[in-house]
């Protein structure tokens, strides 16, 4: 061994050139700031954009007509833009997105985080994350050509397009995420908790019910709002699966559209710039935009009102 | 080394003054009985051949240095030494006529006779209210009324309702660690159980707040039968009637609290009790 390494005069001499790394540091901060600022200032540039065209668009068709009116013809002579079978498709199909995915991701999140073994939430987490890993298209063609073939057998009267099938398909893709998500806040809860619970002689049910899932009720609504915000703006698997009918009506067995389908169909289609029915994509988007915004504060607010502090 | 004799002194002391104490409970039924009880972590051999009676209405203190399975002992009264996945478990526990390791015998139902106050407190995340009606209502007390009782008397009965009388919906958490505890205290005794295994519960505690619970545990005895673990001798010695004292997963001592303090049998015990270990 070296007895002559002086630590001490070591540092001392680096010091003089640690003078660059001195300045480096505090450059850091405003390095990583302006590289957040990209993000913010995206968000504030599709805003604004949307802004702009869908006020053009109001010009032309009254903002009243557009959120009252229940016809949707973009195309010929007499052109009306009614955004209601937009509304209801995209409301339909997430709620029978969600009546799919919310028991079935919970009660997945429950078993993994409540009663799985290490070995067995070691296996299966990954595996259901690979759910979520499969493209959306693939989805849309599994409704298309597969669900909704066995649903008209159980239902006569189903369309061969209809909202039903890709609801259903979108619960299915919606599942890890809810599950995931819900797993994480119920593992998150100290165990010092279920013990209390485990200690007054409760079982592992009731102590799921009425401590865990009580304790992280506010990331589990976090997940469904997130899976609710997906569904909302999923656009394959509606597209494929639900055909561009731009029916007004509560019957999932019928064809609908939705604002995302709609808005993949117009631009795949010819809108010349300028035109109203190019104006109607800002307005559809913007609608569902401030859409998905509510359900991001209500969703907050709920979370808040039902948190249980610890 | 030289204030060795002091502390054993004051031990001595401690332990007289129990003497003229007239409310020890005399009685000597048992509630637990131990019968060969070993327990292996995996491949740690935490507990050898425990051969204890637990007497009832009486406080008995579990002492020993950090690791010597005292929590690992008491854990297992209730059961809850099976949350470890590795655990092992082999000769035989008895909480009265009942054999705790029978198939037979729910270990819900053992744990609502045998109530368990943690370590670190662990109150739920719920009102202080929710926190006390939380063991009646899984336990099928719905009656609003009833439950209005359950939770003064058991407040009460942990000595905190003066203090939180007020603030019956406020969560738990917006109070001290030595109210927690003594929330923890009350939710344990809202199920009226028969004994109540005590995990170092003074250990994350400041000295008033311990004073507290350690009156509580002399006016519980009365009532209830107390275990309680404690790394704390001078506890031991203030509040229990008999000590039993572990060392490396074994019982080297288990006698009258002051007979255990003033005259250990075993050399083990001395050096530990006047703080030559541990």
């Amino acid at each position: 061994m070296d007895k002559n390494i002086n630590v001490r005069d070591m540092i001392h001499k680096n010091k003089q050139s640690m003078n660059i790394g001195r300045v480096w540091e505090k450059m850091v901060p405003k390095v990583l700031l302006s590289i957040a600022i990209i993000s913010i200032l995206t968000t504030i540039g599709i805003l604004a954009t949307l802004t702009v065209e869908t006020i053009a668009f109001f010009r032309e068709v009254p903002i009243l007509d557009f959120f009252t009116g229940t016809k949707l013809k973009p195309l010929g002579a007499n052109a009306e833009f009614g955004v209601l079978p937009l509304l209801t498709g995209t409301i339909l199909s997430t709620i029978i997105a969600m009546f799919v995915a919310i028991p079935v991701g919970l009660m997945t999140a429950v078993y993994l985080s409540e009663y799985a073994s290490d070995k067995v939430r070691r296996t299966l987490k990954p595996l259901l994350e690979v759910l979520a890993g499969i493209p959306t298209i693939v989805y849309g063609f599994f409704a298309y050509t597969f669900v909704t073939p066995i649903l008209r057998t159980f239902i006569p009267g189903l369309d061969p397009t209809n909202i039903l099938s890709p609801g259903l398909v979108m619960g299915i893709m919606i599942i890890p995420m809810v599950a995931s998500l819900s797993e994480d806040a119920m593992s998150s809860v100290p165990s010092e908790m279920r013990q209390g619970a485990f200690a007054l002689g409760a079982t592992r049910l009731e102590t799921t019910w009425r401590v865990v899932i009580p304790a992280s009720i506010s990331g589990i609504i976090a997940s469904f709002v997130l899976a609710i915000s997906r569904a909302i703006g999923e656009t394959m698997i509606v597209t494929i699966a639900s055909g561009s009918s731009k029916n007004f009506t509560f019957d999932i067995t019928q064809s609908m559209q939705t604002m995302t389908a709609y808005i993949v169909e117009v631009t795949g289609g010819e809108a010349p710039a300028g035109s109203t029915l190019y104006y109607s994509l800002y307005a559809v988007a913007m609608t569902l935009f401030v859409f998905t915004l509510i359900m991001n504060l209500l969703a907050q607010y709920i979370s808040r009102r039902f948190r249980e502090e610890y | 080394m030289s204030t060795m004799t002091g502390k054993d002194k004051k031990f001595t002391e401690v332990a007289q003054n129990k003497e003229n104490d007239t409310t020890i409970n005399t009685s000597n039924k048992t509630v637990f009985e131990t019968k060969d009880l070993n327990l292996w972590y995996g491949e740690d051999h935490a507990l050898k051949d425990i051969n204890l009676k637990i007497p009832e209405n009486q406080v008995t203190a579990i002492i020993g240095p950090s690791g010597c399975g005292k929590s690992t002992f008491i854990k297992t009264l209730n059961r809850m030494v099976e949350m470890v996945p590795i655990v092992k478990v082999s000769g035989s526990i008895a909480y009265r006529d009942k054999r705790i390791f029978d198939p037979r015998y729910r270990v819900e139902e053992l744990r609502t006779q045998v109530g368990m106050v943690f370590q670190k407190p662990n109150p739920f995340p719920k009102s202080i209210y929710d926190n006390i009606a939380y063991g009646p209502r899984i336990h099928g007390i719905k009656n609003k009324k009833v439950l209005d009782q359950i939770v003064e008397k058991s407040l009460r009965g942990a000595a905190i309702w003066d203090e939180v009388k007020d603030r019956l919906n406020e969560n738990a958490y917006g109070l001290s660690g030595g109210q927690q505890q003594r929330i923890c205290i009350a939710r344990c005794l809202a199920i009226e159980p028969d004994v109540i295994l005590m995990d170092e519960p003074t250990s994350a505690l400041d000295p008033i707040s311990t004073l507290k619970v350690e009156e509580l545990v002399q006016e519980l005895k009365k009532d209830y039968s107390i275990i309680i673990v404690t790394h704390n001798m001078q506890q031991a010695a203030r509040i229990s009637d008999k000590t039993a004292f572990f060392l490396n997963g074994e019982v080297v001592e288990f006698s009258d609290t002051n007979e255990l303090f003033s005259n250990p049998e075993d050399k083990r015990t001395e050096d530990y009790i006047t703080g030559r270990f541990g």
